[in-house]
Parts: C-alpha cells; structure tokens; sequence
C-alpha cells in the first residue's frame, strides 16, 4: 500500500516534471514560430521580390541540399580552422603580454601605449592594410583574426593578474612559496576567471570578424564568403543557410565551449557562481 | 619611490615606446626593403591626413560615418533599453524575447551585410540599419541585467516608505539600474562603431571613413588608409573616453554607485 501511494507520487511528480518541461519548450518556441509566420506571411504577400526574400521552406531546402552536397560542411570546416588558428595565436600572444603588463612595472608602461592605441580601431578598418601587406587570402584573415582578437585577452590577463588579492600573495609568500609557485599556485588561478573572461570576449571579437575578413580577402572556402558570393547570384536561400550555420556555431562556441571550461576550473574551485 | 615620481616614469617610459615604435616603423619605410607605395613613411601619412583635413574631404567623410552610427545608435538604444526594462519587469515579455535574442545575438552583423544589401540597398539605410542590429542586443542585455540586479533591500524600503509605483519606477528602479544602462551604452557605442566601419567597407557608398579605407586599398593610397586609421581610432577614443567617461562621472559616479576605475 505504502508502497503503491509512493510509485504514484513519484509517478505523478514525473509527469508533472516531464508537462512542466514540455511547457518549457513550448514557451521556448512560441516566440519562433511567431516570427515564423510573419517571415511566411511577408515572403508570401511579396513585399519583397520572391529571390530576396524566400519562404521558410525554400531556405531549408536549401540547406539540406548544401547539407547534403557537402559544400556547407567544407565551407564551415575551413571557417573553423581559421578561427581556431587565428584565435590560438591571440590566446599565446594576448596571455602572455598580458600576465607579463601585470607583473612587470616596465612591461606595463612599454606595451599599455602601444595597446591603448591600437584597441579602439575597429579591427576590420586594418583588414584594407593586412591584405596589402600580407596578400590575398589565409595569411591575411588568420593574422588579422588574431591581432584584433588579442586585444581583450591582454586587457583582461592584465587586470586580472592586477586583481589578484595582495593577501593571498603575501599569505603564500609567508608559507615560503618561492617566485614560481607563488605565479603558478597562486597568480596564475587567482587570474582565471579573468583571463577566461578575456579568451571569452577575444574569442567572440575572432568570429565577428572572419566572418567580415572572409568577404573581403576572397578566400577559396568559407562561410563569409558563401554570404558575400551567393548575394552576387542573389541565391538568397544559400545566404540564409549560411547564416544559420553562422549562427549556430557561435551560439556553441559560447555554450559548449566555455561553459564547460568555466564550469571546470573557476565554478569549481568556487570563485565565480555558474 | 614616490606615487608622483612613479607616475612620471610611466609616462615617460610610454612616450619612449611610443618614439621607439614610430621610429622603428620609419626605419622599415625608409629601408627599402617594402614598397613605398605599401608602407609609406610618416610624413607622407602626416601629410595625407592633414591635406584631407584641409580640403574638408576627410571631414566629410566623418560627418557620414558619424550620422550613420548616431542615427543608429540612438536607435538602438530607443529600442533597445524599453525591451531591456521591460524584459526585466515582465516575465511575458522576457519568455518571449529571451529565446529569439540569444538565438540572433550569436550572428555577427557582418554576416547580414550582403543579406540587407539585397533588402535595402547600397547606401545609409543598410548602414544604419546594421548599426542598429549590432547596438541593440548589448543596450538590451545590460538594461535586463541592471533591472534585475536592482537591489531588492531598496525596493522594499522604498515601497515601506509609501512610494507608488511609478515613484518606485523613476526614483529607485532606473538610478539603481544606470550603472548597468550606462555600460550598456558604452557597449553598445563600440560596437556600433565596429560595425559601421565594415558595414561602410562592404556596402559601400560614396562616403564614410570605412569606405575610404576600402577605396584607398584599391588605389594603393596607403598612406589615406593610414590617415583615416589615425581619424577612426581618435573618435573613437574621444567617445569612449570623453562622452561616456564624463557621463558616467556625472551620473553614477556622483551618486557613488560606482568606484573610479583603476588605471
């Protein structure tokens, strides 16, 4: 008996907990399927020429057929290694100048002049004179990705090994931490969360402009050049594929990503609330 | 070592880099090693920029760009900073909202460039109009955030203390809320600035500074491409510097909401 009123309740509790999910995905959806409609209903009245503006159906089509095909995998994949190239290079470069600003007074005063100048320049007006000095193509987009996207990796290296409280500095030193425990033990961890922080925000700069970099520097594969040439045969249906595919991996980066990087050190270690 | 004494020697130090860099940068132009016409030398730059300033095109060219991410801007935070609030107040309207703005806000608005030339065609509209897209998502999410991390201690003691609600609105909810609106704003300005640059480089009218970075690459103009660098990153500076630094002294700093920022 007792047994049977639990399994009910507990049965009852999933059932409530599995309706209350579904509502949750329905509250989710809504929203989407209201722009839905309004989308269908503009393509339909043709407010917009019908290759501009295509119905909802026709873009998947789309994409599946680019799907399918395998050209929109390639042109991501290519996308991905160029980000992941790039951003690698500001990730050493920006860590680096960074923790050394924080630590060092002369590093500080060498570096902050030259950075301060060169962050509020939007980082695709440099695109024009990356592809003058390095050429057409990968070298260009690679090299600009990384250069722009190490800016806020070395602002927030350096205020965070900055931040790091003078006294768990002086409370390890007084435990006899030498130099190198005292940057690898404390200053290091101690300046995680910022340093993700920056990796985070440099990361999300990275993907903003390939996507840019990649229709100026006619680069072969790409998903900013899928955008930029498909608008040339007005394949509109393709240019909204391809923005989903943008969307979606952005969207992973963020999530996946550095979530689950967060989530194992800083979270863990209890410095930042998930 | 005093703090004075410290300070000067940064300064100095950073003049020194600074000399450094432009004096290695010199040498590289003047070696001969690269083509004159890829890395002029400064004075040619110098002088590019001053001619253009002279002649009133690079003027021009700014008023453009700046109409462009004014206009947009000031849009974006019209829009942007309601749907915040009110996100924020009404659960309604943020289970609605929410979804589609973090399912857009990973799209960069380069990405919809060639999309809103086909729509709207070359010129201001399509500008202004990725501006705005590429303001309003920070504007709104800092506008969310800061309303909801009003502190709920002052609310309650506003509320004890007879205030109506729209007293509660406009004398607590909002002051509360600036230093997050604020920040919102300045976000949002950056990447409006980011954003009308590329859009300007792409969607190419005849004028604005991104385009004259673009049509100068065509004509091998380095050293007009280097001037208009020098123009954007200096309004830049003074926006971020001056108009968003001075507002936040005026308002939330005053009112002590927020420590000067170190540095």
């Amino acid at each position: 008996m007792q047994d049977a009123i639990t399994t009910g309740v507990a049965e009852v509790s999933i059932r409530s907990h599995g309706r209350e999910r579904l509502r949750l995905v329905a509250r989710n959806l809504f929203p989407f399927v209201v722009i839905g409609a309004i989308w269908e209903i503009i393509a339909w009245v043709g407010v917009f020429p019908r290759r501009l503006f295509p119905t909802l159906e026709e873009v998947a089509a789309s994409f599946v057929h680019l799907t399918i095909t395998g050209i929109l995998p390639h042109h991501a994949i290519e996308t991905l290694i160029r980000l992941l190239t790039g951003f690698t290079l500001a990730g050493i470069l920006g860590v680096t100048i960074g923790v050394l600003m924080g630590r060092s007074r002369r590093a500080e005063d060498i570096f902050l002049p030259l950075v301060s100048i060169g962050a509020p320049i939007p980082g695709l007006a440099y695109a024009p004179l990356f592809l003058l000095w390095f050429g057409l193509g990968n070298v260009s987009a690679v090299l600009l990705v990384g250069f722009v996207s190490a800016f806020p990796i070395i602002f927030n290296s350096w205020t965070g090994v900055k931040a790091v409280k003078e006294i768990w500095l002086r409370s390890a030193q007084a435990m006899g931490a030498d130099d190198r425990h005292l940057f690898s033990h404390v200053i290091l961890p101690g300046a995680l969360p910022y340093i993700l922080t920056g990796l985070r925000l440099g990361l999300a700069q990275a993907w903003r402009i390939l996507v840019a970099v990649e229709m100026l520097a006619a680069v072969p594969w790409g998903l900013g050049w899928l955008i930029f040439g498909a608008r040339k045969f007005l394949n509109t249906d393709a240019m909204l594929a391809g923005i989903v595919v943008i969307a979606i991996i952005g969207l992973a980066l963020e999530k996946l990503v550095f979530q689950k990087i967060e989530n194992y050190t800083v979270v863990r270690w209890g410095m930042i609330s998930s | 070592m005093t703090e004075r004494g410290q300070h000067q020697r940064s300064l100095l130090r950073g003049a020194v880099t600074l000399l450094a860099a432009a004096a290695v940068y010199e040498a590289m132009a003047r070696s001969g090693y690269f083509a004159p016409a890829l890395l002029p030398t400064l004075p040619t730059v110098a002088r590019a920029l001053i001619t253009s300033i002279a002649d009133g095109s690079m003027i021009e060219h700014a008023a453009f760009t700046l109409y462009r991410v004014m206009f947009g801007f000031a849009l974006a935070v019209a829009v942007g900073l309601p749907l915040g609030i009110l996100m924020a107040r009404f659960s309604r309207v943020e289970h609605f909202f929410l979804p589609l703005v973090s399912a857009l806000m990973p799209i960069p608005s380069f990405a919809l460039v060639p999309l809103f030339m086909l729509w709207f065609g070359i010129g201001n509209l399509t500008t202004i109009l990725i501006v705005f897209y590429a303001a309003t998502f920070p504007m709104m999410f800092n506008a969310w955030s800061g309303v909801r991390s009003v502190n709920p201690l002052w609310l309650r003691a506003a509320g004890a203390m007879g205030a109506d609600e729209h007293r509660l609105f406009w004398k607590v909810i909002i002051p509360g809320a600036s230093p997050f609106i604020i920040t919102g704003m300045r976000q949002a300005f950056l990447r409006a600035w980011i954003a009308v640059v590329g859009a300007e480089m792409i969607a190419a009218s005849d004028w604005g500074l991104g385009w004259v970075i673009f049509d100068a690459k065509e004509f091998l103009n380095t050293d007009i491409m280097l001037a208009s660098l020098i123009v954007i990153g200096m309004i830049g500076f003074v926006f971020e510097r001056f108009v968003f630094g001075s507002l936040e002294r005026m308002t939330v700093l005053r009112w002590g909401m927020m420590r000067t920022a170190k540095g």
